[in-house]
């Protein structure tokens, strides 16, 4: 059984972020990745291109320009959804990324500022031995600044609690 | 970047060029920084031991962005990648380091793909790919699919 006030979350955002998409970030992000598409960080390459400037990776939506605290997510959940894990015993530090999916619909570019709202969509339990876990599916909706919207994002945002195994036993 | 590729080209089934990848644990703090994810479980053995696991971890955001590469590097300037998931269903170790910039032998991954599926929307080309993380073993241990939009001979793929 998911717990009341978790579960009574389902359906709400937390507040809009906002992501600065700043050229230099780019390039480090294709460089963490050791991608060396000349799109991500060839000034005069991408000039050339169909994008006419240089793009973002897909899965790249900028830095946040208020710091997220507390959260290894890019994402501003919403803060009572966090409380009320914690309360319930399913500590943000034994948290996992269980998957992603996207969705997009326009390239970002150098120089976007991008709007973001997560939403919590649905909830799952999986119990197992010693223990259960919670899958959050995190909705979220990215537009950039002219108002055209560039992406959605489902992130599975897994949560164990406190008695269950550690990953590897949950994982598959 | 390799040329152009185009959907009159693809036949289902075909593969998608592999990418290997290597993981090191200079990596994983590199990606840290750069993704802002600062979790200790990718970089503090004592944490990651306290937690119950082995080692270090590698960030399922990072297998997540080298299948994003998998797809961004195949289909070249002109392709679309319009939707994209992955599960991940093991955990995967990064190399350690020998010296400040070489890092141990061991494990190299490979991301690879196949198509599944090609077909055409309004004007719009598309296939859809079949993609997935393989260890140094050849275990998969990151899967999920991705439909990218393809120019025609005679169309453009990218909007924007």
């Amino acid at each position: 059984m998911i717990p009341e006030e978790i579960k009574k979350l389902i359906g709400t955002s937390g507040a809009v972020q906002y992501y600065a998409v700043e050229k230099g970030a780019i390039r480090r992000f294709a460089e963490a990745v050791d991608d060396a598409n000349p799109l991500f960080q060839d000034e005069e390459y991408a000039r050339k291109s169909p994008y006419g400037g240089i793009i973002a990776p897909p899965g790249f939506f900028g830095w946040p320009q208020k710091q997220v605290r507390d959260s290894p997510l890019a994402v501003d959940i919403p803060p009572e959804l966090e409380a009320a894990f914690e309360k319930a015993g399913y500590p943000l530090s034994l948290v996992l990324d269980g998957g992603m999916e996207y969705e997009f619909f326009l390239p970002v570019r150098a120089g976007d500022i991008l709007s973001a709202v997560t939403t919590v969509r649905n909830l799952r339990e999986r119990t197992g031995e010693g223990g259960s876990i919670i899958v959050s599916f995190l909705d979220t909706v990215y537009h950039n600044q002219a108002g055209e919207l560039v992406a959605k994002q489902q992130l599975m945002f897994v949560r164990r609690s406190l008695n269950s195994p550690p990953p590897e036993a949950v994982h598959a | 970047m390799p040329e152009q590729l185009y959907w009159e080209d693809i036949e289902v089934g075909a593969e998608i060029t592999p990418l290997a990848k290597i993981a090191t644990t200079q990596m994983l703090v590199r990606w840290a920084g750069a993704s802002g994810d600062f979790n200790p479980l990718h970089y503090d053995s004592a944490y990651v031991a306290s937690a119950g696991l082995g080692q270090v971890i590698v960030h399922g955001a990072l297998k997540r962005q080298w299948l994003i590469q998998l797809m961004t590097d195949w289909m070249g300037d002109q392709g679309f990648l319009k939707k994209f998931s992955c599960q991940y269903g093991a955990m995967d170790y990064p190399r350690h380091m020998q010296s400040i910039s070489e890092p141990q032998d061991g494990e190299t991954w490979h991301c690879r793909g196949k198509v599944t599926r090609k077909y055409i929307e309004g004007d719009i080309h598309l296939v859809d790919c079949k993609i997935s993380l393989e260890n140094g073993k050849g275990e998969i241990t990151t899967s999920g699919k991705a439909t990218v939009i393809l120019p025609g001979k005679s169309t453009d793929a990218h909007p924007g």
